[in-house]
């Protein structure tokens, strides 16, 4: 029998981060992590619903090949805001700023983040961000695209660039506030026994983003001061007219912009990996590359932003170094898929919500990594450039990586966020209709887009209609997907199954306290004496509590 | 409480040397040296000087190893906005 | 194990926060994060100093012309101030670190002097440039851009000479901005200073400021000669 050791005081239990205090002013000013991440939770869905609106709607007008829904006027705004909202206020802060606020301070062993107030201050900015950029939505919308092209976006767009501009500089600054706090955190508040190669993977990958989020959010924020600049005050900053150099837009713009998909991919990465490991109860094969490669990404991820400048009249030389840099970055992403494969080999695999969301990811990631090596192609780039190709692209890294990892995780940590079982019948039925609805959405989008079907226009050649059915049924399908989990996670908080302490009998430090985990998230610093994924089977696995006491005794779950 | 203290006589001898720096640098800039060397002398004091204040009057050289890295990471990403951007800029007159 | 619990601050520093281990850890993650906030500020100020490069690169002859406008004398002066401000900061540092309250709180309020010093040159400057209509595109309507002020050196075009305005008023103003920023920093910890806060135990506060301040020097010492020295040795 193979004992669990947990850390914290069976007497003490009963409080928790969620009951210690009540009342709005306590979370409005709370400097817990948890809270924070809570706080951030119910936001980002928010705009994640909001974002999907949109989508609602450029799924609807395309449903026939006539512009007969919406102007396209109007549709140049919804899918700019569409863009806008689900890169800058979902993706981006979706799995660091709840799960990884939620968890990276658990995992390695901290009573909260390095700078808990900087933590609080960074989602008032990220709402702030929010609100003025609503504000630019209500008020008229923008309709430059979210890329916010020049000289378009500085002296020939009639729509509200510079608020929505100012919200994204403001939103920028909480995700490098969350960043700086990951970095300082990692490094100085690691629990005693906790050395880097016993950190969780989830933890590394976190690393690996706020490298991300520090090193490259800066030079967005100064990218679009200058654009509000030149369209404020008229100078040639980006505008050729004047004497500027639009694409100097694009190089700083993509700086920022393509790391960011790393942003929002490599923190599902280290859920992934918790993932796999933990439902095949295995060590993860090859930890220290898995490990490596997210800091492998993190970097050739700045290394290759002017593939998005192929057809930009950049130098022909840029662009075959860039074409070239671009299929560097698919290796450490390869070793991550080879691993995790490998870790499912002759694992003891189970087949829980989290772990379909896994292994939807695996697969989707991969087209859409595959795809991305089809673009780092020059040639193959210039034919689907601005075609469909691409929006089936990004949107299988984004949502098929991005959002698969945030509801795995999601559905993961939820007995440990809320101290309630979500209902795993409903979380398996929906993890697949979101999976086949989203195939269905994006798959045919690849066809229209090579066979030549632009992105970003109302109408279309009837010829392309059929793709656009079956992609529009799709994104319904994904649509009463995506509202289930919604549903049930919010009822289960009420009405689910009290979760224990540790019900996937794991090893890691986040299931060795209670669920929900007192304010401090241990009672006593612990100390750590094991691998990350030390395993024995589950029968022979006894959850043993602090002291003498059993973790029954601990176990706020029992009234 | 493992902090270095620097003494007075180096914060003195380092503010002494970049206000020489600075006289040094106007004295170059009044001056017409041959080809590029303007630019080059002028960053180069800059470079210089910048690296004073960073080593004695921001503690690096007393510090540990991480600030090391966390500093030349900076620099590391500066050169990579530089380098690559103008792989592209100056290129273009190539084909 | 079990004795550590709960007795773990007891006696502590009242300056501990609850969720350090002690103050050697929180003086760690202080300056770290300080560092780790300057990689970003280098970030930031690096988009303003790539265009600098590229529009320098590829207008020349303007560039210079329009730096040849510029107040050397006052700029130069400012150089001074912003390094003597510096060094103050640093001795700042070093009297908390010795413990001395009373240099402590002067040389933090000489820093400031000196910052607000350098801000009213700046704004002086500032101002000789609204005289001479040299304040870019339309951000004042009623006074547009003119260039006929500036001494156009051979295969300068006007319009490029505005653009180093630009330029010019986009560096020195974030610039400037960061300098506020450090002065309001600073009058917080000047405060905390006299009410002898800091001393030989617990001065993070002082320490991370001075970072911040060197930091917003080392880019003066950037852009005093990228800005102000980069034609003047073709006149005449
Ligand atoms: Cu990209």
């Amino acid at each position: 029998m193979k004992a669990i050791e947990t850390f914290q005081l069976p007497t003490a239990a009963k409080v928790n981060y969620i009951n210690a205090e009540y009342g709005l002013k306590s979370w409005l000013l709370t400097k817990d992590h948890k809270r924070i991440a809570l706080l951030y939770l119910g936001s980002i869905s928010f705009f994640f619903f909001l974002g999907g609106l949109y989508a609602m709607f450029i799924r609807l007008e395309l449903l026939t090949p006539q512009g007969d829904l919406l102007s396209s006027a109007t549709y140049n705004k919804v899918f700019t805001q569409h863009g806008i909202i689900m890169v800058f206020f979902f993706l981006i802060p979706s799995i660091p700023a709840t799960l990884g606020n939620f968890l990276v301070p658990m995992m390695i062993g901290a009573k909260d983040l390095a700078f808990p107030r900087i933590n609080l201050l960074s989602w008032y900015i990220y709402l702030l961000g929010g609100f003025i950029t609503i504000y630019a939505l209500l008020a008229g919308g923008v309709d430059t695209g979210w890329t916010f092209y020049a000289p378009y976006s500085t002296t020939f767009s009639n729509s509200y660039v510079i608020a929505a501009g100012l919200g994204i500089f403001v939103s920028g600054f909480s995700s490098i506030l969350t960043g700086l706090n990951f970095i300082v955190t990692i490094h100085t508040m690691r629990a005693p026994g906790m050395t880097w190669f016993r950190l969780p993977l989830f933890i590394w990958s976190h690393y690996a983003t706020s490298l991300v989020m520090v090193l490259g959010t800066p030079v967005i924020a100064i990218t679009i001061l200058l654009l509000a600049f030149e369209r404020l005050a008229h100078v040639g900053i980006f505008d050729p007219a004047a004497g500027g150099d639009p694409v100097l837009f694009q190089h700083l713009f993509w700086f920022y912009s393509h790391p960011a998909v790393y942003i929002m991919v490599l923190p599902s990465m280290g859920v992934v990996s918790e993932l796999i490991a933990n439902f095949s109860r295995k060590n993860i094969f090859g930890y220290k590359f898995v490990a490596f490669s997210s800091l492998a990404i993190a970097v050739f991820g700045f290394l290759v932003w002017g593939h998005h400048l192929f057809v930009a009249s950049q130098s022909v030389y840029a662009g075959m170094i860039f074409s070239f840099l671009s299929f560097a970055v698919a290796i450490p992403s390869a070793i991550k898929v080879f691993n995790w494969t490998a870790t499912l080999y002759k694992g003891s695999i189970s087949y829980d919500t989290p772990m379909l969301y896994a292994l939807g990811f695996i697969g989707l990631f991969t087209i859409g990594g595959m795809t991305g090596l089809f673009l780092a192609s020059i040639a193959i780039d210039v034919h689907v450039s601005d075609t469909y190709f691409i929006v089936a692209h990004f949107h299988y890294i984004m949502v098929g990586g991005a959002l698969f990892g945030y509801l795995g995780g999601l559905h993961y940590w939820w007995p440990k966020i809320s101290g309630r079982m979500y209902p795993e019948g409903w979380g398996r039925f929906s993890a697949l209709v979101i999976y086949v609805g989203f195939n269905l959405t994006f798959l045919p989008q690849f066809v229209a887009g090579y066979l030549g079907m632009p992105r970003r226009y109302h109408a279309y050649p009837p010829e392309f209609q059929v793709f656009n059915v079956l992609s529009s049924a799709g994104a319904s399908i994904l649509g009463f997907g995506l509202l289930i989990p919604a549903i049930y996670l919010v009822w289960s908080m009420r009405y689910g199954k009290h979760a224990e302490a540790n019900p996937w009998h794991l090893p890691g430090l986040e299931w060795r306290t209670a669920s929900p985990p007192p304010t401090e998230n241990f009672l006593v610093t612990p100390v750590v004496t094991w691998e990350a994924y030390e395993f024995a089977p589950p029968e022979e696995t006894r959850v043993v509590g602090f002291g003498d006491e059993g973790l029954e005794a601990a176990d706020i779950s029992k009234p | 409480m493992s902090e270095h203290i620097v003494s007075l006589k180096i914060y003195v001898s380092i503010f002494l040397a970049l206000l020489v720096g600075t006289a040094l640098t106007v004295w170059a800039g009044l001056h017409d040296f041959p080809g590029q060397l303007n630019v080059i002398i002028a960053l180069t004091i800059a470079v210089v000087k910048a690296t004073l204040v960073v080593l004695y009057f921001m503690h690096v050289r007393y510090s540990s190893r991480l600030i090391w890295v966390v500093f030349t990471s900076a620099l590391f990403w500066l050169a990579i906005l530089f380098a690559l951007t103008l792989n592209d800029y100056w290129t273009r007159s190539w084909l | 194990m079990a004795d550590s619990v709960a007795i773990e601050h007891e006696g502590s520093h009242p300056a501990l926060q609850h969720h350090f281990e002690n103050l050697e850890q929180q003086r760690e993650a202080g300056t770290l994060g300080m560092w780790v906030f300057l990689v970003t500020e280098i970030m930031f100020f690096g988009g303003m100093f790539f265009a600098y490069t590229l529009y320098r690169t590829k207008y020349p002859a303007a560039f210079a012309s329009a730096s040849n406008h510029l107040s050397l004398t006052l700029g130069a002066v400012n150089t001074a101030v912003l390094i003597f401000s510096s060094f103050t900061m640093a001795l700042a540092v070093y009297s908390a670190q010795t413990g001395k309250r009373r240099n402590q709180v002067v040389c933090l309020a000489l820093t400031i002097l000196l910052g607000l010093t350098f801000l009213g040159i700046k704004a002086v400057e500032y101002h000789d440039k609204y005289v001479d209509h040299l304040i870019p595109g339309r951000l004042l309507p009623s006074r547009p851009f003119d260039a006929s002020d500036v001494h156009l050196l051979p295969g300068a075009a006007p319009q490029n000479v505005e653009m180093f305005y630009w330029i010019y008023f986009a560096m020195t103003g974030m610039h400037a901005v960061h300098m506020i920023i450090g002065v309001g920093l600073l009058s917080v910890i000047l405060f905390f200073a006299w009410r002898g806060r800091y001393g030989p135990e617990y001065h993070n506060p002082v320490e991370i400021s001075g970072l911040y301040w060197h930091f917003v020097d080392i880019i003066w010492i950037f852009l005093f000669p990228l800005l102000y020295l980069l034609g003047r040795h073709l006149e005449h």
